[in-house]
């Protein structure tokens, strides 16, 4: 019993004075006759134990971090190399984790939010389509399933009322979806049933930026009137700060209200549908009651209901595949970084604990325990860990905010992802085990020295077994450089592939901006003409400014759909998607603004207007698909609510994205829009090609607007450039990141080898100095050096090209087109590896060149 | 075992000494014990209100040897009286003179509380 209790004292304390302890022990324990006193000495030694090693064992690490920092200081090179290569490590490994556990892991921040579902309609070839109300509405009214069904649909409003007219995000939302998400107003009160019927008084909920930014944070905004496109609203509370529903930067919230015309067409899909589980309801049965409800709906209403599903997928599933797989790719990348390091360090500390073998054969000798030269082993690993670790977490939170740009904006959470204690606590689990795992190996390694070996004078270091095992940790360090390379280069390929893509349109000096007209102000075609007119004219006189119009979105801008179905007399498609085309209202002059090119015919006119023919101009694309081979100009098809006559071809442009092709798009007069009709596509978006610097027109172009209608506000400032560049900003920064880590790998792994054959050059000056004795030239002893290097690379880089083809077929959906075996990336990636080899090896090889034969022979 | 070097500075830097530490010195003044007759060495001078446990014994030892007070002896009593398993220890010059020392101080202190009022004359 007390011998097991020893047991807790450090291994040579206890071998020191156990014996003598115990003895002490035997003859206290004679001298107490009775039970009670038994107890007490029992106690009393369990607690003396207890104290004393704990004391014990604090001594000894006092004692071995006081030893650990002298030696660490006498050898700075090896101790900034080690923090260096560990903090590189570390850094990378937590700044990925943090944000791959913020966008896949962790919880939304919503409570139970493993109950919270999305609902959407879904048909052959459209898994996840939006909801029509009247289908919401019967479902609502079946579903078993859920607490609370609620719906909702992005808004974008002018807002009045505050210190500007503003241009605001935000969604239109039925009473149940703040329920659902179980989120309530830190001010104010939530949508109640009675604000979300035909003929409430409108009310709305605004975010906590906006409240701070707009309102001043003023507590009395509860009650206050404001007006949002027009209309008169009533605010009745604020969101919390972290609340980013449907999406990030959501600013404000309506009540639904829909009105009884909403419900009648089936086939008008705009709604998001957000459920919350019963407690329960798995998702699985869920989506079996959904199927059995849709199917219902199916027989009640066969002709708008064909082959419409619902779908119910939890929202956290809400990211993309791509999204997905580019932050696993993140993650593998920091992985690859973090092993490289290990692997560095596991060098270092080989190569230190074999120079250090005859300190250690002398500490042992001189009657330090086995275990006592163990702890000061762990303890230098450990601090030097430590240390890198710290410096690790310093890192990621500082490359946290460039990252942050990763996460996807579909999900309901903040930009940045925060540094918490979930990922301090995985920093600190990665330091310790990185410290305790690769502090052992070294260990080992003096396990296997009998204790008199190193004190021989001489002692040739590191059999062949450890070369091999160093030169394995070499060789892994390569490949996993070359591996980063090659995803690094794949994206960087595809990223120039995209870049050198011609969107269609000229993007210099041109001058792009939202002046989001008020409704129903603006509903009427005399009320809109006169806002265009104004401001055109202004702006097209203002010096520098060649030209200038509006359109209903601009191409790759935040809009990008707007498709309606083509009808032409005698053609019947089968395929709903083979026969539509987007459409978009313009002013005379956009095809000359963007540098649109006009193949045939004429742009539009003034003179096109509603009591004329309807006209369009077409893309080439739309020629291509609907009058293959044929003359376009003067062919009439039905095209949102008219027959039109098309009077024009343009080149194509990319409307929705760079990487895919251009389909068919329709322009239309904007003097053709009827009052009242399609409002959403009243042109808005405006562009003005500058013959200098377009965002020198800036505070012209605004003093234009407000001058013409101070209602209306003057959003998304940019040139065409920056508004294109925004669609590549992401890419940009994953081959940044991406490039950042192969680039560490790099650098890790140059010091690997550097590290390597530094070191066996040392171990082997005594059998160059007698090569060079023996007649070996300078030459051929750097030769056996670089020998040695370029195969340790070739086999690395050979590994790498194989893992990295596999992992790039992986990583294929993001490479838009570039082949994962591209050649030109392989060679690069390749080249640089051996680059880095090579670089590495030069110091040792020069150093083994300059071995003076007779020095090292007198030595002997 | 008046080999050592005695340094007045070295002396210092150890003072005050652990309670501990000082019994054992006091212990070890007029003859070489070994571990448990140090415990019962302390117990009778304390009539039994101090009483070393083998861990607190055994720590102190092992700081004091690495400290030079005191040393590990070869010598041993009469075979008789002898167990194998025992160690015993013998108060080195700087044991003594930190022994001193220490006494020097605890005397210094006991004056001023004396000239107070605070201790019996």
């Amino acid at each position: 019993m007390y011998r097991w209790l020893l047991r807790l004292y450090p291994a040579s304390f206890r071998n020191e004075y156990g014996r003598e302890m115990a003895a002490v022990f035997a003859r206290e324990r004679r001298d107490t006759r009775t039970a009670p006193g038994m107890a007490a000495l029992w106690l009393r030694v369990i607690a003396d134990t207890c104290v004393n090693a704990a004391a014990i064992h604090w001594d000894i690490l006092m004692q071995d971090l006081r030893y650990t920092l002298r030696t660490l200081r006498r050898t700075p090179a090896f101790a900034v190399t080690a923090v260096t290569v560990v903090t590189l490590g570390i850094g990378a490994t937590t700044a990925a984790f943090s944000l791959a556990d913020f966008v896949l892991i962790r919880p939304l921040p919503f409570l139970e939010a493993d109950r919270l579902v999305r609902v959407s309609e879904e048909r052959p070839g459209l898994p996840r389509m939006e909801l029509a109300p009247a289908n919401y509405r019967d479902l609502k009214q079946m579903a078993a399933s859920f607490e609370a069904l609620g719906a909702y649909r992005g808004l974008s409003v002018n807002l009045v009322g505050a210190r500007q007219p503003l241009r605001l995000q935000g969604a239109a939302m039925t009473a149940d979806v703040l329920a659902a998400l179980a989120v309530r107003p830190m001010i104010g009160r939530p949508f109640a049933a009675a604000d979300d019927v035909d003929g409430a008084p409108a009310t709305a909920l605004v975010s906590y930026a906006l409240w701070q930014e707009e309102f001043g944070g003023d507590p009395s905004i509860v009650g206050r009137p404001v007006r949002l496109d027009g209309e008169a609203y009533t605010v009745i509370g604020v969101m919390p700060p972290d609340f980013n529903f449907p999406s990030r930067g959501a600013q404000l919230w309506t009540a639904m209200r829909f009105v009884p015309a909403d419900f009648v067409d089936r086939n008008h899909n705009y709604l998001q549908g957000i459920a919350r589980l019963r407690r329960d309801v798995s998702v699985d049965a869920a989506r079996t009651e959904m199927s059995m409800l849709a199917g219902r709906l199916q027989q009640q209403y066969p002709k708008e209901n064909e082959q419409t599903g619902v779908s119910v997928i939890r929202l956290r599933d809400g990211v993309s595949p791509q999204s997905r797989t580019l932050l696993v790719a993140l993650l593998g990348a920091a992985v690859c970084v973090l092993l490289i390091a290990c692997a560095n360090l596991t060098n270092l500390l080989l190569a230190r604990a074999i120079v250090r073998r005859r300190e250690m054969a002398v500490r042992m000798a001189l009657g330090a325990g086995r275990e006592r030269v163990l702890r000061q082993l762990l303890t230098e690993s450990l601090v030097v860990t430590g240390t890198g670790g710290v410096l690790g977490l310093a890192l990621a939170a500082a490359t946290l905010p460039i990252l942050s740009r990763l996460v996807p904006t579909a999900l309901p959470i903040a930009d940045t992802p925060a540094m918490d204690l979930r990922v301090v606590g995985f920093a600190i689990a990665l330091t310790m085990v990185t410290g305790v795992a690769f502090g052992i190996v070294p260990l080992l390694q003096h396990h296997r020295d009998r204790a008199g070996e190193g004190l021989r004078e001489g002692a040739r270091s590191g059999g062949s077994g450890r070369e091999g095992m160093r030169s394995a940790l070499v060789v892994a360090e390569i490949t996993a450089s070359v591996v980063l390379l090659v995803m690094c280069g794949l994206l960087l390929r595809a990223l120039w592939t995209i870049q050198a893509i011609d969107p269609g349109f000229r993007l210099e000096h041109t001058l792009t901006a939202r002046t989001s007209l008020p409704m129903p102000k603006y509903e009427t075609l005399g009320a809109r003409t006169g806002f265009y007119d104004r401001v055109l004219s202004e702006i097209r006189a203002l010096p520098g400014v060649s030209s200038a119009a509006y359109i209903s979105f601009l191409p790759l801008g935040d809009m990008r759909g707007g498709i309606f179905p083509v009808g032409i007399s005698g053609r019947v498609e089968s395929r709903r998607e083979d026969n539509v085309a987007f459409l978009r209202y313009v002013t005379p002059g956009f095809f000359q603004t963007l540098g649109i090119p006009l193949l045939q015919g004429r742009d539009v006119r003034d003179a096109d207007r509603l009591d004329r023919q309807p006209v369009a101009i077409v893309s080439a694309s739309f020629v291509a698909q609907f009058f293959p081979g044929q003359e376009a100009l003067g062919r009439r098809f039905d095209f949102a609510a008219a027959t039109r006559e098309i009077v024009g071809v343009v080149a194509d442009v990319k409307i929705r994205e760079l990487t895919g092709v251009s389909e068919p798009q329709v322009y239309i007069p904007h003097r053709q829009l009827p009052d009242r009709t399609y409002e959403w596509f009243a042109p808005k978006d405006l562009a003005v090609r500058a013959t200098g610097d377009p965002l020198a027109l800036v505070s012209a172009v605004r003093a234009i607007v407000q001058r013409a209608d101070a209602e209306v506000p003057l959003s998304d400032i940019q040139t065409l450039e920056q508004l294109v560049d925004g669609d590549l900003a992401s890419r940009v920064t994953q081959v940044r990141v991406l490039g950042a880590f192969a680039g560490v790998a790099l650098v890790l792994g140059g010091i690997g080898i550097h590290g390597l054959l530094a070191f066996a050059v040392s171990a082997r000056v005594r059998e160059i100095g007698i090569r060079m004795t023996l007649g070996a030239r300078r030459a051929d002893v750097v030769a056996m050096i670089a020998k040695r290097s370029l195969s340790l690379s070739a086999v690395g880089v050979g590994a790498g090209i194989v893992l990295a083809y596999v992992s790039g077929r992986w990583l294929q959906s993001l490479l838009v087109g570039v082949s994962p075996a591209d050649g030109t990336t392989f060679a690069v990636a390749a080249a640089l590896a051996a680059a880095t080899a090579i670089a590495g090896s030069l110091r040792p090889a020069l150093r083994a060149a300059r071995v003076d034969p007779v020095t090292v022979i007198r030595l002997e | 075992m008046r080999d050592r070097n005695v340094n007045a500075d070295a002396i210092a830097a150890m003072l005050p000494l652990l309670p501990a530490t000082f019994h054992i010195l006091v212990a070890l003044a007029d003859e070489d014990r070994h571990g448990y007759a140090i415990i019962q060495d302390v117990a009778a001078r304390t009539d039994g209100s101090i009483r070393l446990s083998p861990g607190t014994l055994y720590r102190s030892i092992q700081r004091m040897l690495e400290d030079g007070l005191i040393v590990e002896t070869d010598e041993r009593p009469a075979p008789e009286d002898d167990d194998e398993r025992r160690r015993y220890y013998h108060l080195t010059a700087l044991g003594t003179a930190v022994a001193k020392a220490e006494a020097a101080r605890l005397m210094d202190l006991v004056r001023m509380a004396r000239a107070r009022g605070l201790a019996p004359r």
